[in-house]
């Protein structure tokens, strides 16, 4: 069973991959980015309970890892909009430059 | 080899459920060509997510899990969309080569992740966790025990975090 999740964890994470390395809207990137986040968050919650030494700690791992990524999906949308309000534009290949 | 086969369960029925929503649900948010129709793709994999945080016996993060994600994220995005995007219909000129790049990249890194969950040997040498009863509380006792530094990291994290956003979002003084 344990190996079940570990696979739809890897679905999830490469498709989130593909999102991120492929589109060009940046809060797509963001959603993509929340996907893998996602994926590793399954991992991390099937191994607390069929890993090889069973516990909580994997759970609490996820807590952590889901209240960075929200702190992370803020910070990232308020970057979008501080951007867009420079550029006039949300697409992350012109964003190749930290000043011009 | 880690051995393929299927005793049909509740728990293998629920999962595979689960992962029909997820997996569709991902694959329609990079197809889609609306964004709001992403963001609410994207709040289907999360709610099947925490449905499978359930099948797993970890509520208490499944709970987690729909409030923040398939609550304040989802919505955040759509923030993010509306104030970033005035079409809101994604037409990106055709790059094929980058896309057939990026998909190439994916497909390797499932293969060798799939390779090594399949020839991974998982002794279970302890039977599941039986977290089922009392999830909650044994995680808060366990948060405010032994966890208890990394929590008040995570809530001063969460604090300088959205100060943070605020002031990078908030307009300029003309």
């Amino acid at each position: 069973m344990l190996s079940s999740y570990l696979t739809m964890a890897a679905i999830l994470f490469c498709i989130g991959l593909y999102g991120a390395l492929s589109k060009r809207n940046a809060v797509i990137v963001l959603m993509s980015v929340e996907l893998m986040l996602n994926a590793v968050n399954l991992n991390l919650v099937a191994f607390s309970k069929y890993g090889v030494v069973p516990s909580l700690a994997g759970q609490i791992f996820s807590l952590f890892t889901i209240s960075v990524a929200a702190a992370e999906v803020a910070v990232g949308v308020a970057i979008l909009i501080a951007l867009f309000r420079a550029r006039g534009a949300v697409n992350v290949d012109e964003f190749n430059e930290m000043r011009r | 080899m880690g051995g393929f086969y299927i005793n049909w369960s509740g728990e293998l029925a629920a999962f595979f459920a689960f992962a029909v929503v997820m997996i569709v649900g991902a694959v329609l948010m990079l197809t889609l060509t609306k964004v709001v129709h992403m963001v609410v793709s994207l709040a289907a994999v999360f709610l099947g997510l925490g449905g499978m945080f359930v099948v797993l016996e970890a509520e208490f993060v499944a709970f987690v899990q729909v409030l923040i994600y398939a609550g304040a994220v989802t919505i955040l995005m759509i923030f993010g969309i509306m104030m970033t995007h005035h079409q809101a219909v994604q037409h990106e000129p055709a790059r094929p080569v980058h896309e057939i790049v990026s998909a190439v990249a994916a497909i390797l890194l499932f293969g060798i992740l799939f390779y090594a969950i399949r020839t991974t040997e998982f002794e279970p040498s302890a039977p599941p966790l039986q977290a089922g009863v009392d999830n909650a509380m044994e995680i808060g006792k366990q948060l405010y025990t032994q966890h208890v530094i990394p929590f008040e990291l995570v809530s001063v994290l969460l604090t300088v975090a959205f100060i943070g956003a605020i002031v990078i979002a908030k307009k300029e003084a003309e």
